[in-house]
């Protein structure tokens, strides 16, 4: 096996492993669970591993091509036909960017799991599942298809809506998987009605081709409310964000720190569907300010809804919450820019802010909810009011919740700050007040945190809790994503220049996008 | 939910073959008519659904267990994404068997026809996968809803 075959064929690879071990893993559980816990690991690590390779030549500038079931895997349009009919896979800068996210935060969390779910029942389950999770993001990363788009996302969400409700014992869990499902549905449904619109019109369902022939005439523009209405529900933008807390905050932790993927995943399709499907065509000032908009309340309700909450996890899903809405304010600066001259100054850096800040907050987001998920573990309560002195047994555990603490307050040296410091000097070029609400919830992000760490480390310590820290596999998943934070905050030039980068400029090029697929 | 009356278990006993044929149809001429394994792998487990009302749930989990349906379903989904990495020495889901003379390896006719079920490749063995698949799974939720439901009945 060379490496070239490797590097053909790894789109599809990274798909099919995790789908084909999700469903070998039922099956050895029977025979031994630690045979199947290994399985878990190998794939786990091996859909991580053919993932930088595949970034790392992304990154050079070879945007991937892989049609299922052609006679060659760039062969996108068959020879009888004009347009491409078969199932096209396209991996560029912004796919693979989002792919390592996914495999990373995966493969943390399957680490955690090892020890986290131990005493639960059901774990063949629990694995096949989230193994069909990590199919369904880099499904839909990946995909270049509207209708597979489509697929994915309902695979990713029926997956992540029976892992919420893994403690089914627990009443609150089921209701968190009931609420999640339904607006899993909902936007499901939504986005299915808005393809049919595109599919009506053009006779296509290919991204690429679709784009090409985009005339943004009444019906598209219907078709991309309902997208940008769907994907924004999904990735928890306020006023659609109802289900987060509430199925966030139920589910186990190393499904949190997934589910945080899921719903960046969501934030990809919207960006995708923006900038690569529609692109110029669109109204960009219009939809730009709208998605602006969507992240500045985001921002501010979702921080301000987080200070008062006495539930940990409750308290960070609100934080999560308020972290994509930078996304959106970066993002959506870079479309409101986008074939203005400004966009090549500043436009770009906003894009690279609010691309940057994914990554940044899968690692943190990820480790806080790892965090939360160990305390819940020691002490079996996610109320604040009833913990205190923590960091007398859990000393690791104290020093990863202050990284991620300090990382998602945009502290220096690590990784929050490099993503915020590009937003911030970016949107201020077009309008000042933007820059300032950032900061400003910045800094309420940072008090939010210095109480939950005063209240769950500092003090005496608790009487009725065993001593010493978590089971090693979960530590060990914890320091995978203190790894990405802290490298990432020492070198953030080098991580801007050589992923975020290319994965901005994949965004914003449209042309490149369809010349990919479809030629000339 | 306890048996039901010997008229209904009678006439369900006389329908079951009919509905089991019509979906073992629909899956195998999947490649040729309307349908395929998913549509086809539904009517089967509705013909099984329709033994579960007729008999009770506990009558069914004599005869099946839960945890095997479970393995047929892990099964046929495995055949399925099996049959997509053979053909892996071209592309993902490479369909090598189609033209070749092998089992579904024929090469259908042009023009109109009235179909020839030995061709299309690996199409037909993925719908088999795929009614494997949906069959079980499918009746698998049937029955455990079933078998939950009367229980509750039973406590009240």
């Amino acid at each position: 096996m060379n490496m070239n075959w490797l590097l053909t064929h790894s789109p599809a690879l990274l798909i099919a492993i995790p789908l084909l071990a999700a469903f070998l893993t039922p099956l050895i559980d029977r025979l031994s669970k630690r045979a199947r816990n290994v399985l878990v690991l190998i794939v786990l690590i091996t859909v991580e591993v053919v993932m930088i390779v595949l970034a790392w030549d992304v990154f050079t500038g070879n945007t991937h091509i892989y049609t299922m079931g052609a006679s060659n895997p760039t062969a996108t349009i068959p020879v009888q036909a004009a347009i491409p009919i078969r199932i096209v896979l396209e991996v560029d800068g912004l796919s693979a960017f989002m792919g390592l996210i996914s495999a990373t935060v995966s493969l943390a969390a399957g680490l955690y799991s090892l020890a986290f779910v131990r005493r639960e029942t059901g774990q063949g389950r629990y694995y096949t599942l989230l193994l069909l999770m990590l199919v369904g993001m880099l499904g839909m990363e990946f995909t270049g298809d509207l209708f597979n788009l489509f697929v994915f996302l309902e695979i990713l969400s029926i997956a992540s809506a029976a892992l919420i409700a893994y403690r089914f014992y627990r009443g609150d869990a089921v209701e968190g998987a009931f609420k999640y499902f339904v607006i899993s549905s909902l936007g499901a449904l939504m986005v299915l009605f808005a393809i049919g619109l595109l599919y009506g019109q053009y006779d296509l369902l290919n991204m690429a081709a679709l784009a090409k022939v985009m005339k943004y005439t009444m019906l598209d523009k219907i078709a991309l409310v309902l997208f940008i209405a769907a994907f924004a529900m999904k990735c928890g933008a306020i006023p659609m964000h109802m289900w987060v807390p509430d199925s966030y905050t139920v589910a186990p932790a190393s499904i949190t720190a997934m589910l945080v993927v899921a719903s960046q995943v969501s934030l990809y399709a919207l960006f995708r569907i923006c900038f690569s499907l529609y692109g110029l065509t669109l109204d960009v000032t219009t939809v730009g300010i709208i998605i602006i908009s969507l992240g500045l309340l985001s921002m501010f309700v979702g921080v301000t809804m987080a200070l008062p909450q006495k539930d940990i996890k409750r308290l960070m899903s609100y934080h999560a919450i308020s972290q994509t809405g930078y996304m959106l304010l970066g993002v959506g600066v870079g479309l409101y820019l986008i074939g203005k001259p400004e966009f090549s100054t500043y436009g770009v850096v906003a894009m690279e802010g609010g691309i940057f800040h994914i990554f940044n907050h899968a690692l943190y987001k990820g480790l806080l909810f790892l965090t939360a998920g160990a305390i819940f573990y020691k002490v079996k309560t996610r109320n604040l009011n009833e913990m205190r002195g923590l960091a007398h047994s859990m000393k690791f555990t104290a020093i990863f919740f202050m990284i991620g603490a300090f990382a998602i307050a945009g502290i220096p040296p690590f990784n929050g700050f490099a993503s915020k410091l590009l937003i911030y000097e970016s949107v201020y070029c077009v309008s000042p007040i933007l820059s300032i609400i950032a900061m400003l919830v910045s800094i309420i992000t940072l008090a939010s945190f210095v109480k939950v760490f005063h209240s769950a480390f500092m003090g005496p310590p608790m009487r009725n809790t065993k001593e010493g820290e978590v089971p090693k596999s979960m530590l060990i998943g914890m320091v995978i994503l203190t790894v990405g934070i802290i490298l990432f905050g020492l070198f953030p030039g080098w991580v801007v220049d050589h992923i975020v980068h290319p994965a901005a400029q994949a965004l914003a090029d449209q042309a490149a996008y369809i010349q990919a697929v479809i030629g000339g | 939910m306890s048996e039901m009356s010997k008229i209904v278990r009678t006439i369900s006993n006389s329908l079951f073959p009919f509905i089991m044929i019509y979906g073992l149809y629909v899956i195998m001429h999947g490649h040729l008519t309307p349908g395929g394994g998913f549509q086809g792998g539904a009517v089967v487990a509705s013909g099984c659904a329709l033994i579960l009302v007729a008999y009770s749930s506990g009558w069914v989990f004599k005869k099946v267990k839960e945890s095997n349906l479970s393995i047929l379903e892990s099964i046929g989904a495995i055949g399925f994404i099996s049959l997509a990495f053979l053909g892996i020495g071209v592309t993902f889901f490479y369909n090598f068997i189609a033209g070749s003379g092998l089992l579904f390896g024929e090469i259908p006719p042009v023009g109109p026809n009235s179909g020839n079920l030995n061709t299309a490749g690996l199409l037909p063995l993925m719908n088999l996968s795929v009614g494997l698949k949906v069959i079980a799974g499918l009746f698998a939720i049937v029955a455990v809803m079933a078998f939950v439901a009367s229980r509750r009945m039973r406590k009240k």
